[in-house]
């Protein structure tokens, strides 16, 4: 569906500061106002949990692909259908459906850890549009992955189809990977600027930045960042004085805002995971031959990494050394989000890997209804102190 | 009874339990004798073992997560997850993979004998976990790490069958994966892959299936011919550790002609057997016997579990793979069967719902753990459909299958207790209203 006006804007007349603050209230509204418009004008929605969903193949059919990334929402309609020991996006995620704060025709999760991979069943036994799961191969070094993962997208494809009631054309995913290809590039720029000019671009306005294309029609998402990143280049900021840091741990559960903005305080984040399913897939995907073909290639072979993902070449620690000191950061920061078995596990490796490589670290843990970050604060404050002086 | 029919009787009734448990230490002694000569194993887990092919290379094989559950059961847990968590391991993870961290900083120590180190990693993708653990050995022991991506069900009630396009290319998808694992044995072991020894492989793991099978469906008989939280953690062992060898093939034939005997003879695994009831979840193994206990009490029995089907990897459907095509048969088999463990998890009602008329069931037990969101995460949800669309009465216990911190009896046993109150209360009520 093409809308006819922009869902959200950012006119030159109003001041940068303006448009960020805005943005960030959009980024925090768990109404999904944007998203209730889409529907209004007769729009069809489809949600997919973290980490990775190929939005491409959803927006050439036309439906508004929203990643479920949780919120901060009180779990009530949730709570009664988990246990005890599980993350909180699990349930906020559901939360948001439940309560119709997000509306969708069809909802689809990924085998990412052991809790996510029961949401389609889950969900399924709660709501009347089809809920699956999507299997992103967990064996990309065998050879026949691409192949598979080629099938699986025209298996997606086909069922989309049957909720827009029209064929996808080979045309529609070409037009629709250049759209995506365009937002690659934006996010490329949003890390360059965090990278080597982080006084422009305070952590959370970045991450803002990144979020809103987890729900705003792609076209608008582009056109808004196009329009906002020259703005922020041109900010006239001065550099202080904080240590580079690398923020690790944001994969799946989202941090709240206020504790990227406590971080900020004290750290410039040059780079991060966080809503990396959006940011997967690193330069163009080629538009030339079979689409399905070129995006599950693109997700196999030129793609980042992340705890719920195991490729042989890509091992874990050695990705993020390779992150840490392409940024130029002093510092890593390893969060993990409370109950999150991936995360949890990840942050040994990681932790010994710094040790042995002598680089200074800060553990932690969090949850995105976090709401004091104090103490956090203080920690942080003396981490860096005692690297300073050290 | 006249003397022959009980020689008969004290020949078979019981045979399964004690034969089981011969089996399971011969076992662990041989991986000793390997673990002290120092050997390698394969390290595998239970929902796809793999091990049609890893005993047609000879691989002594360790499944890690017996071996964790072994030390709840022998009341040493909590030293293991202590070492894990003194490690950098969280207190909210797995607790299997934090025993298992454990025995690996110990040398592989362990209560039933010790664990040889591993040589190589196969696994699934049945358990996300098992990706997660695996990374740990391949740190650990700079090992290769073989995973064999099953696709599952898409779909609650949506199942692909042989022949369907999307089935099709899953299968694909496996065989070419299991082509790959076994180059990667042939090159690990010098040795060619011997077809003709994988067909007998394949035929003893067959018989398995096909005896599995059955002794689920006869525990339909009244009374229950077996108890499926306690006798049939038993033969779950012997048919993970067991699978694919003659020893196996023999061990489940004999259990069959046991619950054969069993259920023409009217024997069942309680004297009186008040409540049938089903089982969903992982057992409570630091406190494996009196959890049961709880329940045997009240004359209840659990005539079914979800355990024995996602723990035995799907051998519950009974497939039998095809002598003449191998491979593909193998490929074949394992989507099945992984898929059908998988479902055993994610989609628990509708086993529940298939096996409530034919296993006459009273009620339904949960038990979530804090250690395995695979297997927990879902059942709160599951078990609202159980009570509201098949009016099935429940209980739902929060505990752990390892840890004994977070299981705490007393309260467990009043609730058991309250829950059979219920039961009864329900029958008499039925009963006026007849």
């Amino acid at each position: 569906m093409n809308i006819s006006h922009p869902l959200f804007e950012a006119p030159d007349s109003k001041p940068l500061e303006e448009v960020l603050s805005l943005a960030r209230e959009l980024v925090e509204d768990t109404e999904y106002p944007t998203v209730k418009q889409w529907r209004e004008q007769g729009g069809k929605v489809l949600g997919h949990f973290q980490v990775y969903f190929p939005e491409e193949i959803a927006h050439a059919a036309g439906m508004l692909p929203v990643k479920m990334r949780g919120a901060q929402v009180d779990g009530i309609e949730a709570d009664s259908h988990f246990g005890s020991y599980l993350c909180s996006i699990i349930k906020t995620a559901f939360e948001l459906a439940m309560t119709k704060k997000i509306e969708l025709d069809m909802f689809v999760t990924h085998p990412i850890c052991d809790a996510a991979r029961n949401l389609a069943g889950i969900w399924s036994r709660n709501f009347d549009y089809p809920c699956q799961i999507l299997y992103l191969p967990q064996n990309p070094n065998s050879a026949a992955s691409a192949e598979y993962l080629t099938d699986e997208y025209g298996r997606l494809m086909r069922d989309i189809e049957k909720i827009t009631g029209q064929e996808v054309t080979e045309n529609a995913l070409k037009n629709s990977i250049s759209i995506y290809n365009e937002s690659r590039k934006i996010f490329a720029e949003i890390y360059r600027i965090k990278r080597e000019t982080p006084w422009l671009l305070d952590a959370e306005d970045a991450y803002v930045l990144v979020a809103l294309a987890a729900f705003l029609p792609r076209e608008n998402y582009n056109d808004l960042l196009n329009a906002i990143l020259p703005r922020i280049r041109e900010r006239d900021i001065k550099k202080q004085d904080k240590m580079r840091v690398v923020f690790e741990g944001g994969f799946c559960e989202q941090p709240p805002l206020d504790l990227l903005q406590t971080i900020g305080r004290s750290c410039y984040i040059v780079d991060d995971d966080l809503l990396i399913g959006l940011r997967w897939i690193y330069g163009e995907v080629k538009t030339d031959g079979d689409s399905l073909r070129n995006l599950a290639e693109a997700y196999i072979e030129q793609s980042s990494y992340s705890p719920v993902q195991h490729d042989l070449r890509k091992p874990k620690e050695d990705m993020l050394l390779k992150r840490y000191r392409q940024a130029g950061a002093e510092a890593v920061i390893l969060a993990a989000a409370k109950m999150c078995e991936p995360g949890l596990e990840e942050q040994v490796t990681y932790s010994k890997t710094l040790d042995d490589e002598h680089i200074p670290y800060f553990v932690s843990e969090f949850e995105e209804n976090q709401t004091t970050f104090d103490h956090l604060g203080i920690q942080l404050e003396t981490f860096v102190e005692n690297i300073l002086f050290d | 009874m006249d003397k022959q029919n009980a020689d008969d009787r004290a020949a078979i009734v019981g045979r399964g339990n004690k034969d089981g448990a011969a089996l399971f230490r011969t076992w662990f002694q041989d991986l000793t004798h390997v673990a002290e000569n120092d050997g390698r194993a394969a390290y595998v887990f239970v929902m796809g073992s793999l091990n049609e092919i890893l005993k047609t290379f000879d691989f002594p094989v360790v499944f890690p997560e017996i071996n964790s559950l072994q030390t709840a059961v022998r009341k040493v847990a909590g030293d293991y997850l202590g070492e894990a968590e003194d490690y950098g391991y969280s207190p909210d993870i797995c607790g299997y993979v934090k025993a298992d961290v454990g025995t690996q900083l110990r040398q592989g120590e362990h209560p039933m004998g010790r664990i040889p180190r591993p040589g190589i990693a196969v696994l699934t993708n049945a358990c996300n976990t098992y990706i997660k653990w695996a990374e740990i050995w391949e740190r650990i022991h700079k090992i290769p790490v073989v995973t064999i991506d099953i696709p599952g069900t898409r779909e609650g009630g949506k199942l692909t069958s042989p022949g369907d396009r999307d089935f099709e290319n899953d299968k694909k998808y496996v065989a070419a994966q299991l082509r790959e694992l076994i180059t990667t044995c042939e090159e690990m072991t010098s040795k060619k892959f011997d077809i003709d020894k994988f067909r007998e492989v394949l035929g003893y793991a067959n018989d398995m299936s096909v005896a599995w099978k059955r002794i689920l469906e006869l525990n339909e008989q009244k009374p229950a011919v077996f108890n499926a939280l306690t006798d049939g953690t038993i033969y779950l062992g012997v048919a993970n550790g067991f699978r694919g060898m003659r020893e196996g093939s023999v061990y489940f034939k004999e259990l069959v002609e046991e619950m054969e005997y069993k259920a023409a003879n009217g024997i069942g695994s309680l004297t009186k057997e008040e409540f049938r009831l089903a089982f969903v979840g992982v057992p409570c193994y630091p406190i494996f016997r009196r959890f049961n206990e709880m329940f045997t009490d009240w004359g209840g029995v659990f005539v079914q579990s979800t355990y024995l089907w996602f723990a035995s990897g799907g051998t519950n459907i009974g497939y039998e793979y095809d002598l003449k095509d191998p491979i593909e048969s193998l490929a074949e088999g394992v989507l099945l069967s992984v898929r059908d463990a998988m479902d055993s998890m994610f989609h628990q009602e509708k086993i529940i719902e298939a096996m409530m008329g034919p296993f006459a069931l009273d009620g339904v037990v949960y038990h979530p753990i804090k250690s395995c969101r695979t297997v927990s995460t879902g059942l709160a949800d599951g078990r609202q459909y159980v009570m509201e669309q098949l009016g099935l009465s429940t209980l739902f216990l929060e505990s752990d299958m390892m840890d004994q911190r977070v299981v705490s009896e007393a309260q467990m046993k009043n609730r058991v207790d309250a829950y059979f109150e219920g039961l009864i209360s329900r029958r008499q009520q039925a009963a006026l209203a007849e």
